[in-house]
């Protein structure tokens, strides 16, 4: 068969068949009011100089801003050894080994990534990752459905400090599979999940209640006191957690009595760069007794004939090519190039490493805490501990504000009224290490003038 | 090499051998199936109390190569299952009759026409290796 997929006469005798005069009617269906009569002119093609240049020149438009938007996305240093290494040729373009045990560099590569995983998040086994956050909590919660079988609908606890486009995901991916997810609200006060509030929910084919940590407002959730609950229950815990914060929390495995049973997150604190949102990667932890019902690859350590260590792709009958409409998940892709990366600066880091990063993060933004309440017009809305985010609501509308400073290369943070309306003129600020004291005295003084030059407007 | 098939049990279809004792019925895979799966290396079982449908599939076997669903060769209630094969899911390979057992149906009805025996089971054994 050509490659080829049609010729001008197959277009034709298709459409006799079909009794269409042309290609055009086949969209008459869509009603013309949704259509898009003209396409912007896309341009005729360049050559690789005036395509170079016209790159340059935009290349040339970006700015040097001063960070301090978070939400989901955040900006580390990276050392430089990490990508140089990771854009070596055996590991930039080796795409999924087919022949998996022939390529035994990536496998031991992944082998080291679950081991850090698994006890960076204090659990038992790790998959060698996932697309991106937002799946492997869609990933954790299909788990949590297959494990408590017994239940014929599962109800889980989904708290709305949970990242708003995960829980999007969430949403898109599990709502045809009779599972509910209950929304549960936060406490106005305290920005975080309440016991009291969890009290009122129906506990019938009660799966699995979610707990993020730090939440989407960076607040610390009570994790000892929701794990308990949520095993008293006979639920499972999820938590969705930031990696790194985990180098300085308690990590999942060590919540309440028994631990949280699944642990899930996305992995670009570790090591990947914001690159406009993409690509990043997830990853998700268990207990060995779900190891079963965890979906993706799974590297395992084991001996030759000759007891030489190898290592090789294990549980595989969990997976799609051996048992495809059995498999715990047919959109299980790895990320192995984000992974590579990740691996490699956490070896640089080392558990000391990403633990003073956390703490710097943390000390950052309790520094910049302290500057903001001294501002007219800015209040911390939340009396919680945090780690390297914060709420606060702004005197002057959050978009001017934004604006303002965005002019002046400062980008001062995420505006929260698309997703948390209640909340009014509020702003997440991230502070990372890669602040200094004079970017936060910076920071501080700029967002001084401009609410004081809005106030007079 | 022959695989060995009891003269004294029941076979499905579905490589499954049932054996009735009293009121009970233990459940097991055939020494072919077992052959063919190769190594053992994870049981799932169905949970006690459960009630079982002809031919709904209640367990999964997996082998280093292969995993395949049990399907119930009789209706009825689960009143035990093979807990040792948890542990030592290779019981399965090693005494496919005898400690390799999976379930134990009570029966619904005491019919079991729908099973083969040793011979029938023998014959369609040969006529799928062709």
């Amino acid at each position: 068969m050509p490659f080829i997929p049609h010729t001008e006469q197959d277009v034709k005798d298709m459409l006799a068949a079909m009794g269409a005069a042309s290609i055009d009617q086949l969209f008459d269906e869509i009603p013309a009011s949704l259509r898009v009569k003209d396409l912007p002119p896309i341009p005729s093609q360049l050559t690789e100089m005036e395509l170079s240049r016209l790159m340059r020149e935009r290349a040339a438009k970006d700015v040097n801003t001063l960070n301090f938007i978070g939400a989901g996305a955040y900006e580390h240093h990276i050392p430089a050894a990490v990508w140089d290494v990771t854009s070596r040729g055996e590991f930039l373009t080796a795409y999924t080994p087919y022949q998996a045990e022939a390529s035994q560099g990536t496998l031991q590569l992944l082998y080291e990534y679950q081991t850090m995983m698994a006890s960076l998040m204090s659990l038992d086994v790790s998959n060698a990752s996932l697309y991106d956050g937002g799946s492997s909590l869609a990933e954790a919660v299909l788990m949590a459905a297959r494990t408590h079988r017994k239940n014929k609908t599962h109800r889980i606890l989904m708290p709305a400090t949970v990242h708003p486009l995960y829980r999007q995901v969430v949403k898109t991916i599990v709502s045809q599979q009779d599972i509910e997810i209950v929304e549960i609200p936060y406490d106005p006060a305290t920005g975080k999940t309440s016991i009291a509030v969890l009290e009122k929910m129906t506990k019938e084919n009660l799966t699995a209640l979610v707990i993020p940590q730090p939440n989407f407002f960076g607040v610390l959730e009570d994790v000892d006191a929701l794990t308990h609950w949520a095993h008293a229950q006979n639920a499972l815990v999820i938590g969705v957690v930031n990696p790194l914060a985990m180098a300085l929390l308690k990590p999942p495995g060590q919540w309440g009595k028994n631990g949280a049973d699944i642990a899930c997150g996305e992995g670009q604190p570790l090591g990947v760069p914001l690159a406009s949102g993409g690509p990043y990667y997830g990853f998700l932890c268990c207990k060995q007794e779900h190891v079963r019902q965890l979906p993706g690859r799974i590297v395992g350590r084991t001996v030759d004939q000759s007891g030489k260590q190898g290592f090789v792709l294990t549980l595989q009958a969990r997976e799609q090519h051996i048992r495809r409409a059995k498999a715990t998940s047919n959109i299980c892709t790895n990320q192995g190039l984000l992974v590579t990366a990740s691996t490699i600066h956490m070896s640089l880091l080392g558990p000391t490493g990403l633990r003073k990063t956390a703490l710097v993060c943390h000390q950052n933004l309790c520094a910049l805490r302290e500057k903001l309440s001294k501002l007219d017009g800015v209040r911390p809305l939340f009396s919680s501990h945090l780690f390297h985010e914060i709420v606060v609501e702004l005197k002057q509308p959050v978009e001017s504000v934004l604006t303002e400073l965005a002019k002046n290369k400062i980008q001062a943070g995420f505006n929260l009224k698309k997703y948390y309306p209640e909340l009014g003129n509020a702003l997440l600020i991230c502070v990372t290490e890669t602040k200094t004291p004079e970017d936060l005295d910076l920071f501080v003084s700029q967002l001084h003038d401009v609410l004081r030059g809005l106030a007079h407007v | 090499m022959m695989n060995s098939v009891p003269k004294t049990l029941k076979y499905s279809k579905t490589h499954e051998w049932v054996r009735q004792d009293d009121d009970v019925i233990t459940v097991g895979i055939t020494d072919h199936a077992q052959c063919m799966l190769g190594d053992l290396v994870y049981v799932e079982l169905p949970d006690v109390e459960m009630s079982l449908e002809l031919g709904q599939e209640c367990a999964v076997v997996e082998s280093v190569k292969a995993a395949a669903d049990i399907y119930c060769p009789v209706p009825g209630e689960i009143v035990e299952v093979n807990e040792s094969l948890f542990d030592n899911p290779q019981l399965v390979n090693e005494d496919p009759y005898g400690k390799g057992w999976l379930f134990r149906i009570r029966p619904f009805e005491s019919d079991f026409h729908e099973l083969l025996t040793a011979d029938e089971y023998t014959r369609q054994v040969a006529s799928e290796a062709h």
